[in-house]
């Protein structure tokens, strides 16, 4: 039953590509309307709920003293989780992250990490011995598409509220978590030769694929995913990271600048 | 790594460490149809990169409630050895690993035509033996060889190769090294005629460097086309040509 419903939304949703349009009434690169709610648990050190459309994204930051990596001992650990808790979609089930969890927690890591937004030099306690660690985790509360862009957007918003909990472990006053950039990630999807932005449950699961684009502040890249089955060509790709830094810059300015 | 950046030099006389020039690929060795019992298998060397690929299917799905009325489904599992890193790594599959078998997966399932197999499973198993960067690319390139020497139909090869950029200049196929302490690594699948089914980046890149670095990354997956073309025609044109054994009378 269900899959002879989605044929019939397809055609629906195809028939309107066609004619330029969406059934929500956007435009192809049109995202639709988001909140920002900072702070919102004042039991974590930062986080933030985010809302695009109708779907809704906690994410929220823990840090706690721990050991460095081997590999760079007077640097911070940044460690991050996704969680697609039932609740969220009658598709998401109990137990051990899935593959797509796990992509999507990846994803938001990839934004941070590679951004460089947070600068862990600064949170060395003890080198080689003691660091900051983060725990950045993004709750998905409910998925109405596009939870990558809400996560990744929710995980650099709650980064900006945190304030290093140092007295708890007296280690000092509390300060303010270093971030020196904001990543944005901006979700296309293709279907039937069109490119579109910010897509929502419907429109994701008739598209063919996917591509996610990080960029900065200084309008790079800092980290890209495909994800899912289909194809692109290099001219749509083109396009798409055109269009994602455009519409990254813009989200920027408009909620988060440093 | 900002200051492991500083000291490391990636180039000597305008050759990489390994001698490479700035866009070219590291040598590859591919063997088709390696292992007995799998239906299609290959194994591929990319610089110091060892893997191996098995293709198992058409066949049963197990669990059946995977099973689709309509189609084949694609199953695809990257596996590291615990050997194949300089530290040895906890063996069993990691979130990384999750995560290249599902974008692995996806780079080939485009090109599979699974609807001449409802309710049966193709099965890719990926063992990476040795460990060099690349290992992604290098396995989806043993996997598509290995699915057509499986006899899987499909509507196209699938070449797989990256590129990065080290001392803000973009290489061709980076390397251990140079994907730990570059700037940028950015994997690439795609079919022959250029359709793109595979796109990861990490790293920073700006929006010019990223067209040039696509296209460094295309041309590395028509070099690696042309090397898993042989590769299946000296394996299937010998077989050709190999006399068919007479069989001997009993009496």
């Amino acid at each position: 039953m269900s899959s002879v419903l989605s044929e019939i939304r397809k055609d629906y949703l195809y028939n309107l590509v066609l004619k330029g349009e969406r059934a929500d009434g956007r435009r192809f690169d049109e995202y639709r309307e988001i909140s920002i709610e900072k702070n919102v648990i004042s039991k974590a050190e930062g986080s933030a709920l985010v809302k695009l459309g109708l779907s809704q994204v906690m994410v929220g930051v823990k840090m706690q003293p721990g050991e460095p990596f081997p590999d760079s001992p007077n640097r911070g650990v940044i460690i991050t989780n996704a969680e697609l808790v039932p609740l969220a979609s009658p598709t998401f089930e109990p137990g051990p992250p899935n593959e797509v969890g796990i992509e999507l927690a990846r994803l938001v890591d990839r934004g941070v990490r590679e951004s460089k937004a947070v600068d862990l030099e600064k949170l060395c306690i003890i080198p080689g011995k003691q660091v900051w660690v983060i725990f950045i985790d993004v709750h998905i509360l409910d998925d109405c598409g596009n939870i990558k862009d809400a996560s990744s957007l929710g995980a650099i918003a709650a980064l900006l509220t945190t304030r290093v909990p140092a007295s708890r472990f007296g280690l000092g006053e509390d300060y303010s978590l270093p971030v020196n950039d904001v990543p944005i990630a901006t979700t296309a999807i293709e279907f039937g030769d069109v490119l579109m932005f910010d897509p929502d449950v419907d429109e994701e699961s008739i598209a063919n694929t996917k591509l996610t684009v990080i960029s900065t502040a200084d309008g790079s890249i800092c980290g890209m995913q495909k994800s899912g089955p289909g194809m692109l060509t290099p001219e749509q790709a083109y396009r798409i990271v055109d269009i994602a830094c455009q519409k990254a810059r813009e989200i920027r300015e408009k909620f988060l600048e440093v | 790594m900002d200051m492991d950046e500083a000291e490391i030099s990636f180039f000597k006389d305008g050759l990489r460490l390994d001698g490479r020039g700035a866009d070219q690929i590291r040598p590859i060795k591919i063997e088709v149809g390696v292992l007995a019992r799998a239906d299609g298998s290959c194994y591929v060397e990319m610089g110091k990169n060892k893997v191996i690929a098995a293709v198992y299917g058409p066949r049963e799905v197990h669990p059946r409630h995977l099973q689709e009325v309509t189609r084949a489904i694609v199953r695809y599992r990257y596996n590291m050895a615990s050997f194949s890193v300089e530290e040895r790594k906890r063996p069993g599959p990691d979130r990384r690993s999750h995560e290249l078998s599902k974008v692995s997966r996806e780079a080939l399932e485009p090109v599979i035509l699974t609807s001449y197999f409802p309710r049966s499973v193709i099965d890719v198993f990926v063992e990476v033996l040795q460990a060099d960067a690349g290992t992604r690319t290098a396995g989806i390139n043993a996997a598509s060889v290995a699915l057509a020497d499986a006899g899987i139909p499909m509507k196209s090869m699938i070449s797989s190769c990256a590129a990065g950029k080290v001392g803000d200049t973009l290489i061709m196929d980076p390397m251990k090294e140079e994907d730990n302490f570059g700037q940028a690594d950015m994997p690439l699948a795609m079919t022959p005629s250029g359709e793109i089914t595979l796109l990861q980046m990490d790293g920073r890149l700006s929006q010019e460097e990223f067209r040039q670095a696509l296209q460094m990354a295309m041309r590395g997956c028509r070099e690696v086309y042309e090397i898993q073309r042989k590769s299946l025609l000296d394996k299937y044109s010998q077989l050709e040509s190999e006399p068919v054994q007479e069989v001997q009378a009993l009496e």
